[in-house]
């Protein structure tokens, strides 16, 4: 049974106090002052006044930066596609795998989860450079036939391909967790009627298995798309200047254009954008507890 | 000799794991590989060495930077440790008003893009709290650390809420029945039984503090570098086998922590079972 | 209806998981058209059988034959047979109608003919006009239904059952017997059962197999199971048994002799038995076999029989008054403990007997089932 505060008011205030003052000053603090920023303007470098102006906002929406925006969007949304199509032959792998083997994957999955994101972002572009292990690799074959001209490395770095690839090779982790539990949720019997009325396995795995674990599927694409879209470290080092996401605009107002404000406000878009992807994921899951 | 569920069994689906497995480790080999190769180029492979590795305990600087990066990672998950026990405590026992909101906003440090908060922490040590940076070490990686333990503490918070999910409130009820008070309860009854979820929530603090790089980057000043802010800055400038021998060293150390975690962990269901 | 020509073949059936032997070399027939079940005890492997039956499991050794045709390495959704699940297994996402057409709409069959198909095998197992119902909105015996339906509406030359009446409360697992039987009669398809309800599949099964730690022990038509065991775990499953262990001193063409331990007169059998004397046997005696008489100085006699002649004596030591029967526990003079039941054919009947009272146990001697083993 829950106590009311008054019950134990020592208790309570030794327990509340520590994490609520922490959370109100050193985490809604620094995000309620750029909120306020986002509605100033710059007067000097150091100098922000507060005109609750929305010309931040509109500026955010100008063709310029809602293209990047919307790149963002479309960068995080490949990525989740990707990464399901990848992901889900997985999930039921371990789904259906005996224990021993089931341990064996999941751990397999989370291990370059549990590796730092800065140096798995690093092996991929000494894989993808121009004079990495792939161009080195095809340059090998490509010299073993004589008579052809000489070798043109693969541009496979710097561009908005090797953004997707890194965003895929850091995600699916993401992806693979939620659905594996969605799918181990899931009654067998299910599926073996299924099969027993005569389906094949991709008709079972179409008209079965995808729509009763479509809560966690849904689940799965919203946790992997909201760090995709938040993404910067990726689309920094294995991007180019023309495959630059939300992200890395953010970061350059506050550290080399010094537009705070402006900063604050494309930040917070992104947060809202973050808040409705969520909000999806709640009114998903809603409708799914209500029948 | 196996069924129709045993996918596991059948080659299009090992073909794929095989797939997505080297997609997921062949990088993470070659940088281990390239990190021993007695060469410059991290293509081709010239012998085994370990000179990037002695070059790495010569450079003062990324020694330094990796010795901010324990200190910091050790203090965010003590503070972590405590404020995520505190509010998963609050959480479990108490009903009162706004505890809902409260609920949801414990989980929002969480839920918010690093980037986010890396910006908003810039601001706040900039214009709101500016931190002093001649403070003596290590007192000027404060800043760092207050923004780790502020994300880190809601992850604790989750995983010590779950543990204590599946406390036997009876137990309580008995120490108190025989003359415990709130305290002794708490130390001889509450500590011990959470302790598994207070060994997860540390491991996972600590090592949140040691991966981060976006927020780091944004709180950290030119005398308070951490590792990975040390390694992005040579990734910058140039690639080089050091680089590959200093992952190789952070890679060690991340799953020497995983497999104490789950070592730690194992024994825990080990003493439950016996 | 023609039931006789075997339609299922088991040959030499086994099934292994690791070390564990969960099907051990069964060889089975059942014929077209009959309602077979498989029973036995939980883990006895007939769970197995059928799954194995129905594809979702591979035999480790040995073959299994649907009309004629090697049936081992086909996957289900290729064999002609159909299954109920125990907790039926409807599809929560579709509507009654899509669950019962599901089959037949993976076939590739066009709409018109589906929708009158499913009206057809819905009208069969009686949900008539439920078919835009969500399973959700089903009792279970309806969804019961609906999983018969959506197994019979593809008509599978065979229709498996796996714990069919488990699941349902007691009063609608009788009126379910019943109309199991009917609809079986009414479509005229072989139905495989499994249960660990020897009620269940005493009152379903034109035949049954008895299972026991993946061996097959017995395959029969019920009242044999019941009346002529071939084994002790047989007679002892199927229904309550006394069991007395005695050795053969009497063996005539015709008749036979045993002495029990603690009875102080040899037990008489009114047919031989295949054994040399001194073989130790066991005789099934069930407990509304043997009669109760009032005490006397002289031994009851049962029809033509001598008097004395199987009758014991004993005192009541527990009655237990079930209603339509009485079941009286008698522990004779050497401590031995033999049950009897008695109807209650008149209202007063269940006061003839009392507690501590000293009577006569008699019976006839057809009445005990003789086992080797």
């Amino acid at each position: 049974m829950l106590q009311r505060p008054f019950q134990a008011p020592g208790v309570f205030a030794a327990v509340g106090l520590p994490p609520v003052v922490w959370l109100f000053a050193l985490f809604l603090a620094p995000l309620a002052v750029i909120w306020t920023y986002s509605f100033g303007e710059n007067r000097t470098l150091v100098d922000i006044a507060i005109t609750g102006s929305w010309g931040n906002y509109a500026r955010a929406l100008k063709p310029l930066y809602l293209a990047i925006l919307l790149k963002s969007m479309g960068f995080a949304a490949l990525t989740t596609l990707l990464c399901f199509i990848l992901g889900l032959p997985v999930a039921l792998a371990i789904t259906f795998a005996r224990p021993r083997a089931k341990l064996l994957l999941l751990v397999a999955i989370m291990l370059p989860f549990w590796t730092n994101l800065l140096i798995r972002t690093y092996a991929l572009m000494a894989i993808l450079r121009t004079e990495g292990l792939i161009n080195a690799g095809l340059g090998a074959l490509w010299g073993l036939v004589p008579g052809l001209p000489p070798f043109e490395p693969l541009p496979l770095i710097n561009n908005n391909f090797a953004v997707v690839v890194g965003l895929v090779y850091v995600h699916l982790p993401f992806m693979v967790l939620p659905l594996y539990a969605a799918l181990d949720r899931l009654d067998r019997s299910l599926i073996e009627a299924s099969l027993d009325l005569g389906a094949g396995h991709l008709a079972t795995l179409w008209r079965v298995v995808v729509p009763l674990a479509l809560p966690g599927i849904v689940s799965g694409i919203i946790i992997t798309f909201i760090p995709a879209l938040g993404a910067y470290l990726t689309p920094d080092l294995l991007g180019g200047t023309n495959s630059q996401m939300i992200a890395n605009v953010i970061e350059r107002q506050f550290r080399s254009a010094n537009d705070w404000p402006f900063g604050a406000a494309l930040s917070f878009l992104l947060m809202y954008l973050t808040f409705a992807a969520l909000m999806v994921k709640a009114i998903i899951s809603r409708r799914e507890a209500a029948r | 000799m196996t069924g129709p569920l045993d996918y596991l069994a059948r080659w299009p689906l090992r073909l794929w794991l095989a797939m997505v497995g080297a997609f997921l480790y062949l990088p993470l080999l070659a940088l281990v590989v390239f990190s021993f190769n007695d060469s410059k180029r991290i293509t081709v492979w010239r012998g085994f060495s370990l000179r990037w590795y002695a070059e790495l305990f010569d450079d003062g600087e990324l020694v330094a930077a990796f010795g901010n990066s324990l200190v910091i990672a050790a203090a965010s998950t003590i503070i972590s440790l405590i404020l995520g026990t505190a509010a998963a405590l609050l959480l479990w026992r108490f009903r009162f008003a706004g505890k809902a909101a409260l609920e949801a906003l414990l989980g929002l440090p969480i839920v918010v893009p690093e980037i986010c908060l890396g910006v908003a922490f810039l601001v706040f040590f900039t214009a709101i709290l500016p931190w002093p940076t001649e403070l003596p070490w290590p007192a000027n990686l404060g800043a760092i650390i207050i923004a780790h333990a502020t994300f880190s503490f809601s992850f604790v918070a989750l995983v010590v809420r779950a543990r204590l999910a599946s406390f036997d409130g009876a137990l309580a009820e008995a120490a108190r029945d025989l003359g415990a008070g709130e305290w002794l309860i708490f130390r001889d009854i509450m500590v011990p039984h959470m302790v598994p979820g207070l060994v997860a929530g540390a491991l996972l603090a600590f090592t949140l503090s040691l991966d981060d790089f976006v927020i780091t980057f944004f709180t950290s000043g030119p005398d308070t570098i951490t590792f990975p802010i040390k390694v992005y800055s040579m990734v910058r400038f140039s690639v080089t086998p050091a680089v590959n021998a200093a992952s190789t060293l952070l890679i060690l150390l991340t799953a020497g922590l995983t497999a104490l975690a789950l070592w730690l962990q194992g024994a825990d269901i080990a003493k439950q079972a016996a | 209806m023609t039931k006789g020509l075997p339609i299922i073949r088991f040959e030499g059936v086994t099934k292994c998981y690791g070390k564990v032997v969960a099907v051990d070399d069964v060889n089975l027939e059942v014929r077209e058209g009959e309602f077979f079940a498989l029973l036995g005890p939980s883990g006895c492997g007939k769970t197995t059988l059928l799954r194995m039956l129905a594809g979702f499991e591979v035999p480790s050794e040995g073959r299994i034959l649907i009309d004629g045709e090697d049936v081992t390495n086909v996957p289900p959704n290729k064999r002609p047979v159909n299954m109920v699940f125990q907790n039926y297994a409807v599809f929560p996402h579709m509507s009654v109608a899509d669950n019962v057409g599901y089959g037949l709409k993976v076939d590739g069959m066009a709409g018109a003919e589906r929708a009158r198909r499913v009206e057809e095998a819905l009208a069969l197992v009686k949900l008539d006009g439920l078919g835009s119902r969500r399973p959700d909105q089903l009792s279970g015996g309806q969804r019961q239904r609906v999983a018969l339906a959506r197994a019979l509406v593809k008509r599978p030359r065979v229709l498996l059952l796996d714990e069919p009446l488990s699941a349902l409360d007691a009063k609608l697992r009788e009126a379910m017997r019943t109309e199991l039987c009917q609809l079986q009669a009414q479509v005229g398809i072989t139905f495989v059962m499994v249960t660990h309800d020897q009620d269940e599949a005493l009152a379903l099964a034109d035949r049954c197999a008895v299972m026991n730690r993946g061996l097959l022990q017995q395959v029969a038509s019920p009242s044999d199971l019941y009346e002529f065991p071939a084994s002790r775990f047989v007679a002892d499953f199927i229904g309550s048994v006394n069991m007395l262990e005695g050795r053969l001193v009497v063996d005539e063409p015709a008749s036979a002799e045993v002495a029990v331990a603690g009875i102080d007169q040899p037990l008489f059998l009114d047919h031989g038995v295949t054994g040399a004397a001194g073989t130790t046997l066991w005789l099934a005696l069930r407990p509304e076999k043997i009669e109760l008489h009032k005490w006397a100085e002289a031994p009851p006699a049962l029809g033509d029989a001598p008097a004395g002649r199987n009758a014991v004596a004993g005192t009541i030591t527990h009655v237990a008054y079930l209603g339509s029967e009485s079941l009286y526990e008698v522990t004779l003079p050497d401590g031995q403990k033999l049950k009897a039941l008695r109807s209650n054919l008149t209202r007063w009947d269940q006061e003839d007997f009392a507690l501590g009272e000293q009577v006569w146990l008699a019976w006839h001697a057809c009445s005990p089932a003789v086992l080797l083993s």
